[in-house]
C-alpha cells in the first residue's frame, strides 16, 4: 500500500516536472526579435483633385494630406473661377502614400451604390447638379456640373459618404453613413 | 507485511520528530459575524486520519498531538470550508472564526467580510449567490454590488471595473493566483474572465496587497475557486439564464470530483449568446455577444505538500454599437446633438463590424511544500496568451480584415516562502520573474496602435503581520519591481517632429524609411511600494482598520506609444514617450460593526497621486476625412478623496434592508480642475423579504440613484468644417442623474436532493427608464439598456 502511494506521488511529481520542462522549452522557443514589418496604410485617401472644365479653360481644386491621420493638416488649393459659367466637374481620389499612387476613384466607382458625394455651397457658387448615377439610378457625384453666380467669393464643401442611405434628399443629415472625405474650398469668382 | 511496515514507519516518524506527543488542542468555532458559537462543524487534521465534530458550545478537542504546525480543515453545512494552520505548543487553545451564512437569512450577506489578503485594508467578498445572480453578466457588473466599485462601460457588454475612481492598469486582476495580462490598458478592453469560472471573488481596495503586485493603485480583484473538501465525492452545478433584453442567455456547468487523499479534479464550461440589446425606445444595433469559457483544474492538497494545475480558455466576440462608429468631428457633434442614434436596424443575433474578438488562454502549475518548524514554500509557473482582433467598417478587399490584431504572450515564475511557525506572527518573502512579448500583426494594413515590444519584470517582496494581542494586529510590507520595456515602433516623421521627439529621442532611431521612422525605445523603471496598517477590535462587534499604502506604477504601452486614429472610437490618441511612473500615497480607514441585527461600514480614503497619468480630449487635428478630436495622455498631480459607506438592518427575521453610498472627488491639483471620468456619487437602497419555510422564498426590491457628476473638465472648442466656424464640442458634459429600480425573487425546490433546484426571476431597470451614464463611452450616441427580465435555474447535484 505504501509503495502504491509513493509511486502515485512520484508519478504526480514527474508530471509536474515534465510540464514545467515543457513550459521552459516553450519560453525559450518564442523568438521574434526581428525587425517588425512596416505598414503603409492601404485604403487611405490622401488627395482629392476636382477638375472643373468650361469653354474658358480648366480650374482645379485640390486637397492633399500626405501624412493621413498625422499632425499635418491637408494642403488646400483652389483656382479662381469665372462668374456666371457652367463647369463640367470630375473628381479624382488618390492614395499618394504608395508609389505609384493608387487610384481610389475606381474603387468608389465600382462600389457606386455604397458611395455618394455631397456638395455644400455658399456665396457665389450657384448650383451643382449630378451628371452620373449608380446602378439604381441614384447620383454618385464623381461627375457633376457646377454653375457659378455673380463675381464674389464662395465656398464648396465636398463630402464623400460611405454607405449612405440611397436615395436621400440630398442633405448629409438624411444620407447618414460614414464620412470618407469632408473638405471645404474657398473660391474667388471673378 | 507491507501494512505492518507502514504502521511501523508512522510510529517511528512520530516518535522521532516530536519528543512530546501529549499536547491537547482545544478549539472553539465562532461565527465571524456575531461571535455566536457554531456546533456541528467537522474538523479534520489534514494529512492525518483524525477528525471530530464541534459540540453545542462550539468546542472541539484533539488529544495526543505532537508539537509543531498542523493544518485544520473546518467544514460546516452552512459555511464556506476553511483551512487554518495552528501551531501546537503544549496544550493549545484556538478560536476559529467561520463565515456562517445563517439559515434563516440564507445568503443575504452582512458587509465587512472575512479579511484574507491583508488585515488592515478594505476587503469585500462577493457571495456565491451574488455570483449566481450575475452569471449572465460580466465580472464588472457583479462587482458593482460592492460599495465603491463602479464600472467604465463601452455599451452593455464591455465592462471594466472601477475601484474608488480608478480603472484599467491600476487594477490588478488575479485569476487563480495568476495576474491577468489581457491588454487591460484600453478603455474598451474588458477583463477576459468568465464570471462563472470562480466562485470566490473578492476586492481589495487600494495597493495594500503588495504580494500580488506593487502597482495596483486602484485595487486588486481576486478570483479563486472554492476550496475542495477532502472527501470522496462527486458534485456538480448547472445554471441556465434567459434574458429578455438581448433575447438570449447563457448556460454554465461545473463538475467536481474529490478524493479523501486530497486529490481533486474540476471542470467547468460556459456559453453565452445575446443578440442586439435594447434601450427603452430603440434597438441598440450591433450590440450582441457570443462568449464561451472552459476551465480545468486538477490538483492535490495535502498538509505537507500539494500541487495544482489550472487551465482556462475564454473567448468573446462582442459587437460595438453601429451608430458609435462615426466619421469625424462633425459626425460626433451631430451625434451628441441628436437624441436618437443615426442607425437603428431590426433586431438580429448577427454581429458585424465594428466588433472585437478576444481569446485568452491561461495555464498554471503550482507546487507547495511545508517544512516542519519553518514554514511553507510555494512556487508557480504560469503562461498566458491574449489575442485581440478589432474589426472596423472597411471597404473593398479589406472589408473582413481586422484593423487591429495583437498577440500578447506572458510567462511568469513566482516563488514565495511563508514563515508561520510562530503563532501570531506571519512573515512572507517572495520573488517574481516575468517575460512578456507583444506582436502586432502588420497584415491588418493599418498602422499599429500598439507596437511590438518585449517586457521584462522582476519583483521582490516581503510582508508580515503580527498579532500583538487579541485586539491589535499590525501588518506591513515592502516591494521592489524592476520593469524594462523594449519596443520597436514606426512613427510618421511628421508626428515624430510634432511631438518634439526629434530633439529628445534622436538617438533611438534605427531606420529612416522616408515618411516613417523605425525607433527602438528601451525604458527601465524601478518602482518601490510599501504598506503599513493596523486592525483594532474595539470589542466583539466593532473593528477599526487603518492602512497606508505607497505604490508606483510604470506606464503601460498605451500611455507610452499610442499614436494614431483609433477608428472604432473616432479619435486620435497620442501617448508620450516621456511618461514616467506614477506614485500614489493612499490613506484609508474603516470603522465596522457587525451584529446579528445590524451593522455598518464607513470607509473614507485619501489618495494622492504624483505624476498621475490620464487621457483627455485636448483639441482636434485635420485630415482629409475632416477634423478628429485628439485625446492626449499627460501627467499631473492628482488627489482622489472619497468615502464608501454601507449599512444593513434586520428588522425582523424576515425583513432586512441594505443601504450603500459611495462618493469620490478627483482633482487635478496642478490646474485645480476636476479629473475626467470620475464616477458620480451613487446611493443604493434595498429591502428584502425572506421566508425559509416557503421554499427559501426571497423577494427584494432595489433602488439605485446615481447623481449627476457635476465635476468634470471643461468642454473644448473645435472648428467645425461643416459649419465653417468654431463650435463647443460637448464632449465632457455628463448626463443627468438617474434612478433605477430592480426586482429579484427566488425560491428553492427539491427534485432529488434537498433544495437542489433554485429558481430566480429578476428584472433590472424595472420601469424601463431612459438614462445615460457618465462612465459609458457610448453615452454620446444612445440611451443605456432598458428593462431586462431574466429567469435563472440553478441545479445542484
Amino acid at each position: 500500500m505504501k509503495t502504491g502511494t509513493t509511486m502515485k506521488r512520484n508519478k504526480a511529481l514527474k508530471t509536474v516536472l515534465a510540464l514545467s520542462l515543457m513550459a521552459t522549452v516553450m519560453t525559450s522557443c518564442s523568438s521574434d526579435d526581428d525587425t517588425p514589418e512596416i505598414v503603409n496604410e492601404e485604403e487611405i485617401i490622401t488627395t482629392m483633385t476636382v477638375t472643373l472644365t468650361s469653354a474658358e479653360g480648366t480650374a482645379t481644386l485640390q486637397s492633399q494630406d500626405l501624412d493621413g491621420d498625422g499632425p499635418n493638416a491637408p494642403v488646400i488649393t483652389a483656382d479662381n473661377l469665372t462668374a456666371n459659367t457652367t463647369y463640367s466637374g470630375s473628381i479624382e481620389l488618390l492614395n499618394e502614400t504608395e508609389t505609384p499612387a493608387e487610384d481610389i476613384t475606381e474603387e468608389v466607382a465600382e462600389e457606386s451604390d455604397e458611395h455618394q458625394f455631397f456638395f455644400g455651397l455658399t456665396g457665389s457658387i450657384a448650383e451643382v447638379t449630378y451628371s452620373d448615377e449608380d446602378g439604381d439610378g441614384n447620383p454618385i457625384g464623381l461627375e457633376f456640373e457646377l454653375t457659378t453666380g455673380d463675381a464674389g467669393s464662395g465656398t464648396v464643401t465636398i463630402t464623400l459618404r460611405h454607405e449612405p442611405t440611397k436615395p436621400n434628399d440630398g442633405t448629409l443629415a438624411d444620407a447618414g453613413g460614414e464620412t470618407d472625405i469632408a473638405q471645404t474650398f474657398t473660391v474667388v469668382v471673378e | 507485511m507491507k501494512n505492518y511496515l507502514y504502521v511501523f514507519a508512522i510510529f517511528c516518524s512520530s516518535f522521532i520528530c516530536a519528543q512530546d506527543c501529549h499536547s491537547i488542542l482545544l478549539g472553539e468555532i465562532v461565527d465571524f459575524h456575531d461571535n455566536s458559537t457554531l456546533s456541528g462543524a467537522t474538523i479534520n487534521i489534514t494529512g492525518k486520519n483524525l477528525s471530530t465534530v464541534s459540540k453545542e458550545n462550539g468546542k472541539f478537542t484533539f488529544k495526543n498531538l505532537c508539537d509543531g504546525v498542523i493544518e485544520l480543515e473546518i467544514s460546516h453545512p452552512e459555511c464556506t470550508t476553511k483551512f487554518v494552520t495552528i501551531t501546537i505548543n503544549g496544550d493549545t487553545f484556538s478560536e476559529i472564526r467561520l463565515e456562517h451564512h445563517l439559515e434563516e437569512l440564507k445568503e443575504v450577506k452582512v458587509i465587512g467580510d472575512v479579511p484574507k489578503a491583508t488585515n488592515s485594508a478594505q476587503e469585500n467578498v462577493l457571495s456565491v449567490k451574488d455570483i449566481e445572480r450575475n452569471s449572465g453578466n460580466s465580472l464588472g457588473d457583479a462587482l458593482k454590488k460592492i460599495a465603491g466599485v463602479s464600472t467604465l462601460n463601452t455599451g452593455g457588454n464591455i465592462v471594466k471595473p472601477v475601484i474608488q475612481g480608478l480603472n484599467g492598469s491600476r487594477i490588478l486582476i488575479l485569476n487563480n493566483n495568476v495576474r491577468m495580462q489581457d491588454m487591460e490598458w484600453g478603455e474598451e478592453h474588458a477583463p477576459n474572465v468568465d464570471v462563472n469560472a470562480n466562485q470566490n471573488i473578492s476586492v481589495i481596495k487600494g495597493a495594500a496587497a503588495i504580494e500580488y503586485g506593487g502597482d495596483a493603485i486602484g485595487g486588486v480583484i481576486v478570483l479563486e475557486p472554492l476550496p475542495v473538501v477532502r472527501t470522496d465525492s462527486l458534485f456538480g452545478k448547472t445554471q441556465l439564464n434567459f434574458s429578455s433584453n438581448g433575447r438570449g442567455g447563457n448556460v454554465t456547468s461545473s463538475l467536481t470530483k474529490s478524493y479523501k487523499s486530497g486529490l481533486y479534479i474540476k471542470a467547468q464550461g460556459s456559453y453565452k449568446k445575446l443578440g442586439d440589446l435594447e434601450a427603452p425606445d430603440y434597438i441598440l444595433s450591433n450590440t450582441g455577444i457570443n462568449e464561451s469559457g472552459l476551465s480545468l483544474n486538477i490538483g492535490k492538497r495535502d498538509f505537507e505538500k500539494g500541487w495544482d494545475g489550472y487551465y482556462s480558455y475564454f473567448n468573446s466576440e462582442i459587437g460595438i454599437l453601429r451608430s458609435s462608429h462615426i466619421g469625424n468631428v462633425d459626425d460626433l457633434i451631430n451625434a451628441i446633438n441628436s437624441d436618437v442614434p443615426s442607425i437603428i436596424n431590426d433586431f438580429t443575433y448577427d454581429i458585424t463590424q465594428p466588433n472585437q474578438e478576444v481569446t485568452h488562454h491561461l495555464g498554471k502549475l503550482s507546487y507547495y511544500r511545508r517544512f516542519e518548524g519553518f514554514g511553507k514554500w510555494t512556487t508557480q509557473y504560469d503562461f498566458q496568451q491574449n489575442r485581440r482582433f478589432e474589426y472596423d467598417i472597411r471597404v473593398g478587399d479589406d472589408a473582413d480584415k481586422a484593423s487591429l490584431d495583437l498577440k500578447l504572450t506572458t510567462h511568469s515564475v513566482l516563488t514565495n516562502i511563508k514563515f508561520d511557525a510562530k503563532e501570531g506572527f506571519d512573515f512572507k518573502v517572495g520573488a517574481l520573474g516575468r517575460y512578456q512579448t507583444n506582436f502586432a500583426n502588420p497584415d491588418t494594413g493599418v498602422r499599429r496602435l500598439i507596437p511590438d515590444y518585449d517586457k521584462y519584470d522582476f519583483g521582490l517582496f516581503a510582508i508580515g503581520s503580527y498579532e500583538i494581542d487579541n485586539d491589535w494586529t499590525i501588518d506591513a510590507g515592502a516591494r521592489y519591481d524592476f520593469s524594462r520595456i523594449d519596443a520597436k515602433k514606426f512613427y510618421r516623421v511628421s508626428r515624430w517632429e510634432e511631438r518634439g521627439y526629434d530633439v529628445d529621442f534622436a538617438d533611438i532611431i534605427i531606420e529612416d524609411l522616408g515618411t516613417q521612422l523605425l525607433v527602438n525605445p528601451v525604458f527601465d523603471y524601478h518602482n518601490f511600494s510599501g504598506t503599513a496598517g493596523l486592525h483594532y477590535n474595539l470589542n466583539d462587534k466593532d473593528h477599526l482598520r487603518f492602512n497606508y499604502a505607497y505604490s508606483q506604477r510604470a506606464p503601460n504601452p498605451s500611455e507610452l506609444f499610442s499614436d494614431g486614429l483609433h477608428h472604432s472610437a473616432a479619435r486620435i490618441e497620442l501617448g508620450d514617450l516621456r511618461i514616467k511612473s506614477e506614485t500614489s500615497s493612499k490613506l484609508s480607514a474603516s470603522l465596522e460593526r457587525n451584529t446579528i441585527t445590524w451593522g455598518y461600514t464607513v470607509a473614507p480614503f485619501l489618495n494622492s497621486i504624483k505624476d498621475f497619468i490620464l487621457v483627455e480630449p485636448t483639441g482636434v487635428e485635420f485630415t482629409i476625412r475632416g477634423a478628429f478630436p485628439v485625446w492626449s495622455y499627460r501627467q499631473t498631480d492628482a488627489v482622489l478623496l472619497g468615502v464608501d459607506a454601507s449599512l444593513y438592518n434586520n428588522w425582523s427575521s424576515h425583513i432586512r434592508t441594505d443601504h450603500k453610498f459611495a462618493w469620490v472627488r478627483g482633482t487635478d491639483t496642478e490646474t485645480d480642475t476636476p479629473l475626467i471620468n470620475i464616477p458620480a456619487a451613487n446611493f443604493t437602497n434595498s429591502i428584502t423579504y425572506t421566508n425559509p419555510k416557503w421554499n427559501n422564498f426571497l423577494v427584494s426590491l432595489e433602488s439605485q440613484y446615481v447623481f449627476e457628476q457635476t465635476r468634470h473638465p471643461d468642454n473644448i472648442e473645435v472648428f467645425s468644417p461643416e459649419q465653417q466656424e468654431n463650435v463647443i464640442l460637448d464632449i465632457n458634459t455628463p448626463p443627468d442623474a438617474y434612478h433605477l429600480l430592480s426586482l429579484n425573487t427566488e425560491a428553492s425546490f427539491t427534485i432529488k436532493n434537498k433544495k437542489d433546484l433554485n429558481v430566480g426571476l429578476s428584472a433590472s431597470n424595472l420601469l424601463n427608464t431612459n438614462y445615460r451614464d457618465y462612465l459609458n463611452r457610448q453615452r454620446y450616441f444612445v440611451d443605456d439598456m432598458g428593462r431586462n427580465i431574466s429567469l435563472r435555474l440553478i441545479f445542484n447535484y
